[in-house]
């Protein structure tokens, strides 16, 4: 995708989020998202790079990580790069696309090749694949319809990708992220204007307060 | 409803692109009364000389990536090797991984190092920043098996040389971060080094020191606004 003409994103992710990318201590799912929103915003790219030159500052001057390498290690290295450069891929050439590339490398294509599943009220979902500590999936809320009332036992992040929403938080559109923890229950509502398309990854499974919602859950990993 | 508070972002604040970080929109934090201003002074005077050491050094660094690059130079790939390899080893003990396991990535780092040189931007990173960022995703492929997103690279290419005005200034701020870090209260910067230099979510740290989680992301959180103020 060519860099969007500037799209003004409000709601960011945290600190934290991107501290823990930049560490590299985040489930996959979370680092789907980060790698999804910083490809559409700035202002999080500089701060990830910001985070980034922390990580550096520390490997190039904590003394706790100066250990020892093996004796034959540097010429081990050597060997490693006289045996030549590995046959790499080739990057595979991407079509104009709403989606950031991080997403369509996860989807396998663009937003045509999504396989939604109904999951009642006109929503529709598709799972990701990530590791097992969070989940990432699409979310499509059609225009003017809300999206079941939801609580959340960890901490969940929604970012826009087409059309907007609102909920409790205020209103998000493209690119924005809505970061809810723990003990927040909100009713997302998709923009009167267009289908809403949604990034949300969880570390914990959402639980519905409606019964009917509950029993579903189960079947369909939502 | 549970009101929480939203970073606003505010383009005009920034004056810098690279450090967006240090220059957003800051409410002032009540300061921990806890830190000792002698402490971190004496701290920095110790180290003053060894600031422009520093510098020099990190200057050598990008010199010697060149070298690297545009003369396959063995000497300042050795140079290089001496300072960084034990360092990332170390990185990847402290992540879990085994001594021969992190022994054999930190080779596999440098030889990526070598084998990307051509890569490296010294307007968007120092050496440092970049390696790091090199062991950190080995990190990821070995120790945690994960795929691993990236965000979309931008349009600006490798191909160009950077400007050197860029790289004096990346290079001065990564220095300035260097000495905000050091004079940061040890309570704060222990951990910010834990949230890099272990393999723990802010609530396994939790569980590991006995604090409160809310204490530890306010701490973190402290940490960030420090550096945001000594960076303006």
């Amino acid at each position: 995708m060519n860099k969007m003409m500037s799209i003004d994103i409000k709601h960011h992710l945290t600190d934290e989020i991107l501290m823990g990318y930049s560490a590299g201590t985040l489930p996959e799912a979370f680092n789907l998202m980060v790698a999804t929103h910083v490809s559409l915003c700035d202002a999080c790219r500089a701060q990830l790079a910001a985070c980034d030159a922390v990580g550096g500052v520390l490997l190039d001057e904590h003394d706790i990580l100066n250990t020892q390498m093996q004796p034959d290690s540097f010429a081990a290295t050597i060997a490693m790069i006289e045996q030549g450069v590995p046959t790499t891929k080739a990057p595979i050439a991407k079509k104009p696309s709403i989606l950031p590339s991080p997403l369509q490398d996860y989807i396998g294509g663009d937003l045509s090749e999504i396989k939604w599943r109904p999951i009642g009220m006109g929503v529709k979902q598709a799972i990701l694949p990530t590791s097992k500590q969070a989940s990432a999936r699409l979310l499509m809320i059609p225009a003017g319809a809300a999206m079941p009332d939801h609580g959340h036992h960890g901490l969940e992040m929604t970012m826009v990708l087409q059309g907007a929403f609102q909920d409790d938080d205020g209103y998000f559109g493209l690119g924005d992220v809505d970061i809810a923890d723990s003990d927040l229950e909100h009713t997302p509502m998709a923009d009167i204007h267009e289908d809403c398309i949604c990034l949300a990854v969880s570390d914990a499974p959402l639980r519905f307060k409606g019964i009917l919602p509950r029993i579903m859950q189960s079947f369909i990993r939502i | 409803m549970l009101k929480r508070k939203k970073k606003k972002f505010d383009p005009i604040q920034h004056f810098n692109r690279k450090f967006y970080m240090l220059a957003r929109p800051q409410n002032v934090l009540p300061t921990e009364r806890s830190v000792n201003f002698q402490t971190a002074a004496t701290r920095l005077v110790a180290v003053g000389s060894e600031r422009v050491k520093n510098v020099n050094k990190r200057n050598l660094w990008i010199s010697h990536v060149h070298r690297i690059r545009d003369d396959a130079d063995k000497a300042a790939f050795a140079e290089l090797y001496a300072h960084f390899a034990p360092r990332v080893k170390g990185f990847l003990i402290n992540s879990g991984a085994d001594g021969s396991i992190a022994e054999e990535c930190a080779q596999e780092v440098m030889v990526t190092l070598w084998r990307k040189a051509h890569l490296f931007d010294p307007s968007r990173a120092s050496v440092a920043t970049w390696i790091f960022t090199i062991a950190r995703n080995r990190k990821i492929d070995i120790l945690r098996k994960q795929r691993r997103p990236e965000p979309e690279d931008l349009t600006w290419g490798p191909e160009e040389e950077p400007d050197q005005t860029d790289v004096l200034a990346l290079q001065q701020e990564t220095e300035i971060l260097s000495k905000a870090l050091t004079i940061l209260p040890a309570a704060q910067r222990e951990l910010i080094e834990q949230a890099y230099f272990g393999d723990l979510s802010h609530s396994e740290i939790a569980k590991k020191t006995g604090l409160p989680l809310g204490t530890i992301k306010s701490r973190i959180r402290l940490a960030l606004e420090r550096l945001r103020q000594t960076m303006k």
